[in-house]
């Protein structure tokens, strides 16, 4: 729970789900028990590695913004993140 | 949540005295004591937060002890403060001054100064081993960092296995989260490891007394000279082997946190041509490196723990704001803790077996799936980027290039633009004439 106990709404992959207010996008999507946030170049599941923004292996799309970095951004309400499973067509490597 | 794509420039008049780019323990004291000064100092950091690696904190949540007393400090300074900022370029101009082009998810932020104080922390070091890029397989800083962000590894099997005095604060950490800790696996066997693993860098306390008073943690073993030698599931970790060299067994486990020390971030310090010894940014006594208007404080001048990186940053932010007879009182105390750091460099030494673990088809370079039978022990970093694309990816060569050094003994490649993956509007922005003023937050 926050300081607060506030939560917020936000949906993963089009599931919503209710979080702690001013938890991470990653630790909120782990919690979810989310395992893959994307996909490597030959196909396998990654997640996050470093949790502090050095890896990038975390990248998922927020908002429509592609690539960015689950462990840097907070959760809000009202957020959408997707991982590669509701992202068929993505381009890898930075944007 | 609108993206809005927009150039901010401060206006001329508006340019910075001094610049703080990292708003951890070292970036905090030098911005607090520089503006205490009277100067205009702005503070940039990449993260929702400032505090760094240490004093992350749920947003929200109240910080305590030291850290509340440098938040308190740094707001009362005057000093401005940009969170959600990653500074990917910095360039010196004609007039001697600098200017510094971040990234926030609103659009690009460029800043003028005169000065700039380097205080961009460290990153864990990562080394392959076969399964080491399963999820589930994450750092030893990182659970702590996950943990902070609000994760839960409530119930969770783990195993620490890597090196460093993060071993033991992250075990209890977790502990206390309410995970399973089966074993905790430091590879150093020196004499030293003990003093430095449970007294050098202190973890608040009631963390640890709530840990020890918990069944799961008391009674986890921690062993010095053993090591993570593979992991193994389908999909994620569900395995790990862990050697002494002589018997190697298995372990069944949720997470494997893994990670051999820190290593410096330079990156923006070698973009501004700072000359560096041993990996880590050279400084002279005042903390300013070989570029004269850019100063360097905490660890990337080396690895030494937040007493350290705050003593940097307290002088760092007097001599840069030009009162280098003020910060004379501290320098005993940061060259004390600089002694102990190299104690514990010399105590956490990495041996030479973690050479050997990743196999020829083991994936060295994570961005872009390199595997180590691709890249040749006696390319340079330079020829591995060319020919196999590794250290081309996302994370720049955060990843795999610390892991070559050790691995083949290499230098790191000359940094390229931009020092982090950058949207293409951010390096074609067309700076304003002039801006909204300085915007407070992300
Ligand atoms: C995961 C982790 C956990 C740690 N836990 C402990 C601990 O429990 N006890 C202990 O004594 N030490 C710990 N350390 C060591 C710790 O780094 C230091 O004690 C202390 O935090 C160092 O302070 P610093 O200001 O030098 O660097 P940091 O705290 O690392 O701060 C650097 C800051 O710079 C920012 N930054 C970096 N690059 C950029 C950029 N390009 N643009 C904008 N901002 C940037 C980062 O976001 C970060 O906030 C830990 C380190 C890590 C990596
Ligand atoms: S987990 Fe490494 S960048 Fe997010």
């Amino acid at each position: 729970m926050s300081a607060t106990g506030a939560l917020v709404t936000m949906a993963i992959d089009g599931r919503e789900v209710r979080v702690s207010a001013g938890i991470s996008v990653a630790a909120a999507m782990l919690d979810a028990g989310v395992i893959a946030f994307r996909r490597s170049v030959n196909g396998s599941d990654r997640g996050p590695l470093c949790g502090m923004g050095v890896c990038y292996e975390c990248r998922v799309t927020i908002d429509d913004v592609a690539h960015r970095r689950a462990c840097l951004v907070m959760v809000a309400d009202g957020l959408r993140v997707s991982t590669h499973a509701c992202r068929p067509e993505r381009s890898e490597g930075p944007a | 949540m609108e993206r809005r794509e927009q150039v901010l420039r401060f206006a001329q008049d508006d340019r910075f005295d001094i610049l703080v780019i990292g708003g951890g323990p070292a970036g905090i004291a030098a911005a607090a004591r520089a503006a205490e000064c009277g100067l205009n100092v702005l503070l940039l950091d990449e993260g929702a937060d400032v505090g760094g690696q240490i004093w992350r904190r749920r947003t929200g949540s109240l910080a305590r002890g030291a850290a509340r007393a440098w938040f308190t400090r740094l707001e009362a300074s005057g000093a401005t403060v940009i969170r959600g900022a990653s500074v990917v370029d910095a360039a010196r101009r004609a007039d001697g001054g600098f200017t510094v082009t971040a990234e926030r998810a609103a659009g690009a932020l460029l800043v003028d100064a005169g000065v700039i104080v380097l205080a961009t922390g460290a990153r864990e070091r990562f080394l392959p081993f076969p399964g080491w890029t399963l999820p589930g397989v994450i750092g030893v800083g990182a659970a702590q960092a996950l943990l902070k962000g609000g994760a839960s590894f409530r119930g969770k099997r783990v195993v620490i296995a890597g090196s460093g005095p993060l071993l033991l604060p992250v075990a209890s950490a977790l502990a206390a989260d309410g995970a399973s800790v089966r074993l905790v696996a430091e590879q150093a066997r020196s004499r030293d490891v003990g003093r430095f693993a449970l007294g050098l860098w202190r973890h608040p306390a009631t963390l640890v007394q709530a840990a020890r008073y918990r069944a799961g943690f008391v009674g986890t073993p921690y062993t010095l000279g053993t090591w993570v030698t593979a992991a193994r599931g389908n999909g994620r970790v569900e395995e790990v082997d862990v050697t002494n060299g002589r018997t190697t067994r298995t372990i069944a486990c949720d997470l494997l946190s893994a990670a051999f020390g820190l290593v410096p971030n330079t990156e923006l310090a070698r973009l501004l041509g700072c000359d560096r010894t041993d990996g880590m940014v050279w400084v002279n006594h005042d903390q300013q490196t070989s570029q004269a208007g850019v100063y360097c404080a905490g660890e990337p001048t080396g690895i030494g723990g937040v007493e350290l990186s705050l003593a940097e940053g307290e002088i760092a932010g007097l001599c840069s704001a030009g009162h280098p007879g003020d910060a004379r009182a501290l320098l005993p105390r940061r060259d004390r803790l600089r002694r102990d750091a190299a104690t514990m460099d010399r105590a956490f030494t990495l041996r030479p077996e973690l050479r050997t673990l990743a196999h020829a088809d083991t994936i060295v370079c994570r961005c872009e799936d390199v595997t180590l039978g691709a890249i040749k022990a006696d390319w340079r970093m330079r020829q591995a980027k060319l020919y196999t694309r590794a250290g081309m990816g996302a994370c720049q060569g955060r990843i795999c290039s610390s892991a070559l050094e050790f691995l083949h003994g290499w230098e790191a490649d000359t940094t390229r633009l931009p020092v982090e993956p950058t949207l293409y509007s951010t390096l074609t922005a067309e700076p304003a004439t002039s801006a909204p003023s300085a915007n407070h937050g992300a």
